[in-house]
């Protein structure tokens, strides 16, 4: 019974990183076309970020949850204003840009903090649930990715701007021609994805050392989780980080750690030839 | 004053023909010591202070007279974390620089890439890093310790603290695969039991379900020889599930680059641990070694032990040379193997002539705020693993790294 409450613990946990390491990208890439290969370096910042304003005596979670989604939005902004705005429909420049663009954050994060592991403590304790010890701070990444999925629908769904944002997705000329203007609209979502790549940065950063190549270890799973989604945003997102989320802690109890890693990148190629258009290609069609 | 052309081409030569007669000249002089380290990349946290250390032996046996009357001069090359920088640098130190010994080299990867150079060219080679063991080759000197070095002394006294079943968590490469064996040998001498072995790529640092896991197994004691700063999660996220104070934890790997000064104390404090060499260590040669580096560079905190292993190194090397009163590779080879000692900041080392391996003192440590306390120092431990499959003296010809069986 303790056993089977801690391992939902550790499977719920699982989803919910994976929820929190994509939804940034979902943003950009699921929304904008933007395949933004800077995205691992985007929550790099986010940790760093994070690091720096509690070096400075900021409360850890004012940090987490404010400073750093805001400093990398802004990081993200810039560079939508420079760079991204310039390539919007040529895929593959965006690819070429976007990679540069990690080279260059790596280079500069390398530079300004050193090319050690740094890092915070988890702000939360563990505590004793039957003989088990748990990590409460699996909590909080369960707690933060929940919000942060029933926020991204609300302001999607619920809010003017969120309807204007989907329209100029799909029709730019349409939202365009109503009064709109594209440029500032596709700013404004890159500024959200950037920021949500951010608050994943900083949320995750308390568990791992951090150094500046960090970026490196999200970015497959992050692509991966959101081009199984499908066209969906949210049900997409949602649907492959928990299928993958299973699969993985599945084997990673079962056999050991490595095995959970293939079994996800093995489930994701039959998941991609099974259902080319992704999980929402075929399922829940039509919803957000 | 007015010049033209003939005349500043002329006096251009002569002046460069000058200059050039006094480095000529020189080069007879100076002893050639080529360094080849990773100074920047991701290996720099390693690279910058052993580069520091090498210059700080060479500044010192320079003031005090030099080897053999000459000055030693150094040529250092960065390989910027980059393998296939090594071999490059390798060529250009042996082929080019004609450098009389080569000390570097982090990685075994990076040992492995240059080694095969050195070898052919003659050139002597001082590898000064903690690493798995098993180098055959008359032509390498190895400085640092060895797994059976730290386990043998580590494992009796973590188990003596916890008890007699032990978790092991490895990195996944030859490093990890081979110190956990040698864990597993120990605790069964001493009457333990490992109760499961679990190996981790480099990259993973997620480890909340290994720590479910562990807490299965229940063992009394977790080991774990993890490797890097992805690895360097585990030890946060141990601390965070609140399992510190439960299971106790011994490492072999954990600190060898000064990773506890990134762990805060809660974190950090009580993992049990087993180096050649400590900050804290309170021997008047360690606070000689400080006070020397402090004046150097200002600033003490960057001194791990593979920043004395290459100190150590160098030390030996000069001792060797002064021995044989030559700089030709055989005969300080033959003076090195007449099992030459020096006493280092971090206590006395011997060359072991049967494997060119040194002889050290193993200090078992705890970490304590940021920093690692002394509990027991064992004198003079040989470097048993290697000693199991190498004979140099009765095999000079060998040249292979032996996969150690146990």
């Amino acid at each position: 019974m303790d056993l089977s409450f801690v391992i939902l613990v550790e499977v719920l946990y699982g989803v919910a990183s994976l929820v929190l390491i994509s939804a940034g990208l979902a943003v950009v890439f699921g929304m904008m076309k933007v395949i933004n290969l800077a995205h691992g370096e985007f929550m790099m910042m986010g940790g760093y970020a994070t690091i720096t304003a509690v070096g400075l005596g900021v409360n850890v979670f004012v940090a987490m949850l404010v400073i750093a989604p805001l400093v990398v939005g802004l990081i993200g902004l810039i560079v939508e204003r420079l760079v991204i705005r310039h390539l919007y429909g040529r895929l593959v420049d965006t690819m070429l840009a976007t990679w540069g663009l990690s080279l260059v954050f790596i280079g500069l994060a390398t530079m300004i903090f050193g090319n050690t592991t740094t890092g915070i403590s988890t702000p939360i304790p563990g505590f004793a649930f039957g003989g088990y010890q748990v990590n409460g701070y699996n909590f909080f990444i369960i707690i933060v990715s929940i919000v942060l999925v029933i926020a991204m629908y609300a302001v999607l769904r619920g809010t003017r701007a969120g309807l204007i944002a989907r329209g100029t997705m799909q029709r730019s000329d349409m939202a365009a021609a109503l009064g709109y203007s594209p440029g500032r609209i596709y700013m404004m979502t890159f500024f959200c994805g950037s920021a949500l790549s951010g608050l994943a940065g900083a949320v995750l950063a308390p568990l791992v050392g951090l150094v500046p190549t960090s970026g490196g270890a999200y970015i497959a799973k992050a692509f991966i989780t959101v081009i199984a989604g499908g066209p969906s945003l949210i049900a997409g997102l949602v649907s492959s980080a928990t299928s993958f989320g299973l699969v993985s802690q599945f084997f990673t109890f079962a056999i050991s750690p490595v095995i959970g890693e293939v079994a996800l990148l093995i489930a994701a190629v039959v998941l991609l030839r099974t259902m080319p258009q992704g999980i929402t290609g075929r399922f829940f069609k039509g919803k957000l | 004053m007015s010049m033209n052309r003939r005349e500043l081409l002329g006096g251009a030569a002569a002046l460069s023909t000058a200059a050039m007669l006094p480095q000529a000249a020189m080069a007879a002089d100076t002893i050639q010591l080529g360094s080849i380290l990773d100074t920047s990349g991701i290996f720099d946290a390693y690279g910058k202070p052993m580069d520091q250390a090498m210059r700080l032996a060479v500044k010192e046996i320079n003031d005090a007279g030099g080897l053999l009357g000459k000055q030693v001069e150094v040529a250092a090359y960065d390989t910027q974390s980059d393998m296939a920088l090594y071999s490059q640098y390798a060529q250009q130190l042996t082929r080019q620089d004609k450098v009389d010994v080569v000390h570097g080299g982090i990685l075994s990867a990076s040992r492995e890439a240059i080694r095969q150079t050195m070898r052919k060219t003659k050139t002597l080679y001082f590898y000064n890093v903690q690493y798995e063991g098993g180098v055959c080759d008359r032509n390498i000197f190895v400085t640092g310790v060895t797994p059976a070095q730290q386990v043998e002394v580590l494992v009796p006294y973590a188990m003596k603290k916890s008890g007699p079943k032990v978790h092991i968590l490895a990195a996944d490469y030859n490093y990890g695969q081979i110190t956990a064996r040698w864990i597993q040998k120990f605790v069964e001498e001493n009457g333990g039991e490992v109760v499961a072995t679990d190996f981790f790529p480099l990259d993973v640092a997620d480890f909340g379900s290994t720590i479910t896991k562990i807490q299965q197994t229940a063992p009394d004691l977790v080991f774990a020889p993890l490797v890097g700063g992805a690895h360097l999660s585990f030890f946060r996220q141990w601390s965070a599930a609140g399992m510190k104070d439960k299971i106790p934890l011994a490492s072999t790997t954990m600190g060898v680059g000064n990773e506890h000064k990134v762990l805060t104390p809660e974190e950090g404090n009580g993992i049990m641990v087993a180096y050649n060499y400590s900050q804290e260590l309170d021997t008047p040669a360690n606070i000689a070694f400080k006070a020397k580096w402090q004046a150097e560079y200002g600033d003490t905190t960057a001194i791990h032990e593979l920043a004395v292993s290459t100190y150590q190194g160098i030390m030996l090397w000069a001792a060797g040379v002064r021995k044989a009163g030559s700089i030709e590779r055989d005969a300080v080879v033959d003076a090195l193997e007449t099992g030459i000692s020096i006493e280092g900041p971090a206590g006395k080392v011997t060359i072991d002539p049967q494997t060119h391996h040194a002889t050290v003192d193993v200090h078992i440590m705890e970490f304590e705020g940021q920093g690692m306390t002394v509990i027991e120092t064992l004198p003079q431990r040989a470097p048993i693993d290697t000693q199991a499959v190498c004979d140099l003296q009765a095999n000079p010809g060998d040249n292979t790294q032996y996969e150690i069986e146990i």
